[in-house]
């Protein structure tokens, strides 16, 4: 199956559902890791919109990217709960890894439990320097 | 066989819930996964006839199993944190299997929505707005006129919105309950529905919350004969703070950026793809089927003021026992940081504690004598929001707060309007000055000899603080939405129970204590 196909394949799924474009543009990101200017151009032309309106959509979301991620990625809360637990201490202690990319989210629900971070869907609450290296190295 | 009671809610699976399971089957036990007590720092927990065990390890399991165990609690269910709520909302919490119809039905399951169906839509909204119901998402304005306002509406097409994009700091309480209590939500939505007319309903969830997500769709295809002929579907948001906001919620259901929409027209009668539409937040709808089985008054009987019935209070950041806390509004604040709270994990002395999120006031020890009470935070300038708490040490470095108040409003700002989307970055510029105390000198431009109004000399760090504060009021009258509009309360009360932090004077009197 060809990209195209697979993308003919989610836009079919979701026809005629009502304000269908996150949906969609969630199984794309989820299917090919980015939303691409091909994908936005086929898109637009799908739902009848202009590729501007797709476009704007994107960059709208913090979700969605238009350049894939290599990367295995770690999304570590850097929220005022998370702040008050000390994850800025942590944030400075980190040392460098190339080989994955630690981004900030805000908020995870985890307040209570913070430093909270997650991986995929995989959720890891009360962090250390340590811990949170530990989980660091075995993205690498 | 010895059967045990852990956890499957998102905290208790970051701290560790699933490795604890495992090591328990390995012993030989059947666990049942259920919902949270919302004893957060005592997860992972286990339940053994009654009896707690926590937090625990995969190491603890033998001696827990041996009745050796030293991290034994007690009976839960007596536990003093527990025992001191009023759990109306959360009354299955920690007591139920989240995706068990059986359990569900068992502890009152469906009574509210077919006690709202043999009602009919006007009595139910009668007893919605007899029980003083207020949105709970924050502006805490009352369910039943906004709900009368939509049954009111002409149109065949009407919608009901769950509004599940909790995306304040120290708020969980709305994933707790989708998560521990799915059918309890999907529930207050069908009565909601049935009340104005609304045959269809959506849920939009943060992406943040994968695990919310999971269950609350494998909830909706259970309930799917319960609630018929009421539709729910589940809509994924894309990690925007500001589609909490219901009119950019609105435009990101439908597709669109998620800019804020201008007031009016009211959702209300202009709300999704233009149709009437009731927008609430989780826990709003959430109550709803309690009020419904027992009565509007018997939920008005509870409560402070013109704040009727339960708010459940998250407790977070630094402090010792968090986790979620269901009370009749009137509790004080130092109640529920020192006595119930415990005070910081750190063990250090509390500086501030942020009432409602990133757009909440920072509010010193001497407020704790403040009651939870929607009127009485915004009389001391603040606001009880979602009821979640953060809790700071002395450690804290307030301008660093109010600085990162000002740049979570840059990064978050939908960019529609100027006194949010200029304004927060200015902010960020003005308080990283402020914090630097280089005070600003002309600039280029500013210096030129025709710049006959530009002022030469440099400004002072007062200066800079007076440019500071009227920033915010510019920004808290100027902005569309809560976003801009709040994000002043931060930075003020930061600013005013902490001039010291900003390089100005000692603190006032009343902030001394």
């Amino acid at each position: 199956m060809t990209d195209q196909d697979e993308l003919d394949g989610i836009l079919a799924g979701h026809a005629g559902r009502e304000g269908a474009l996150l949906p969609i543009l969630h199984d794309v990101q989820a299917a090919f890791g980015h939303v691409s200017e091909g994908a936005i151009r086929h898109i637009a032309q799908a739902l009848n919109l202009t590729r501007a309106e797709v476009h704007g959509v994107v960059s709208f979301y913090h979700d969605f990217r238009e350049e894939p991620e290599a990367r295995p990625v770690l999304k570590l809360c850097r929220a005022e709960s998370c702040q008050a637990r000390g994850v800025e201490a942590l944030v400075a202690a980190l040392p460098d890894n190339p080989r994955v990319a630690v981004e900030t989210v805000y908020c995870l629900g985890l307040c209570s439990v913070g430093p909270a971070a997650m991986v995929g869907h995989e959720v890891h609450g009360r962090l250390d320097a340590a811990r949170l290296g530990a989980l660091v190295e075995s993205l690498a | 066989m010895t059967v045990v009671r852990i956890s499957d809610d998102a905290a208790a699976i970051a701290c560790g819930a699933n490795p604890v399971v495992a090591a328990f089957v390995a012993a030989g036990c059947t666990v049942e996964r259920v919902s949270s007590w919302g004893m957060h720092w005592l997860e992972p927990l286990a339940e053994i006839n009654g009896m707690g065990f926590g937090p625990l390890t995969p190491d603890d399991v033998a001696a827990v199993l041996a009745g050796t165990s030293d991290k034994a609690i007690g009976a839960v269910a007596e536990h003093p944190f527990i025992a001191r709520q009023q759990r109306f909302t959360f009354a299955r919490a920690g007591r139920t299997r989240p995706l068990s119809l059986d359990d569900y039905a068992a502890t009152g399951g469906w009574a509210g929505l077919k006690r709202a169906r043999e009602l009919g839509g006007e009595a139910t909204i009668a007893e919605v707005t007899q029980s003083g119901l207020r949105g709970r998402g924050g502006a805490g304005f009352p369910a039943g006129i906004k709900w009368t306002t939509v049954a009111k509406a002409a149109g065949p097409v009407k919608y009901i919105v769950c509004n599940a994009d909790e995306g304040d700091s120290a708020t969980f309480a709305d994933r707790m309950v989708m998560e521990g209590d799915p059918f309890m939500l999907i529930e207050g939505m069908a009565i909601a529905g049935h009340a104005v007319g609304a045959g269809k309903g959506y849920i939009y969830v943060r992406s943040e919350y994968p695990h919310a997500i999971a269950k609350l769709n494998a909830a909706i295809a259970l309930a799917v004969p319960h609630i018929a002929p009421f539709e729910v579907e589940v809509r994924v948001g894309a990690g925007a703070y500001v589609c909490g906001e219901e009119t950019s919620l609105l435009n990101s259901l439908e597709g669109k950026r998620g800019e804020v929409r201008a007031k009016p027209p009211l959702p209300a009668l202009e709300g999704l793809f233009g149709k009437p539409t009731v927008v609430n937040n989780v826990l709003t709808l959430a109550a709803v089927p309690w009020i419904l089985a027992n009565g509007g008054q018997a939920y008005a009987d509870v409560g402070f003021g013109r704040s009727r019935g339960t708010m459940p209070i998250q407790l977070a950041g630094n402090i010792k026992h968090g986790g979620l806390f269901e009370v009749g509004f009137g509790i004080t604040l130092g109640e529920l940081v020192n006595e119930i709270g415990g005070g910081t994990a750190s063990g250090r002395p509390v500086r501030a504690v942020q009432v409602g999120g990133p757009l909440g006031a920072y509010h010193p020890p001497a407020d704790f004598h403040l009651p939870f009470d929607y009127e009485a935070f915004a009389a001391a300038d603040g606001l009880i929001g979602h009821a979640g708490l953060t809790v700071f040490d002395e450690t804290a470095d307030m301008s660093a707060q109010a600085r990162f108040a000002m740049s979570f409003c840059a990064a978050e700002s939908c960019g529609k309007c100027t006194p949010c989307r200029i304004g927060s970055t200015r902010g960020v510029e003005l308080i990283d000055r402020i914090r630097a105390r280089t005070g600003r000198a002309a600039d280029k431009v500013e210096a030129l000899p025709q710049m006959h109004n530009a002022r030469k000399a440099p400004r002072t760090l007062a200066e800079d603080v007076t440019l500071l504060e009227d920033l915010c009021e510019t920004m808290k009258f100027g902005s569309l939405c809560a976003l801009g509009g709040f994000t002043p309360y931060p930075v003020l009360s930061a600013l005013r129970h902490w001039p010291e932090d900003f390089g100005m004077g000692a603190p006032e009197q009343e902030a001394a204590e």
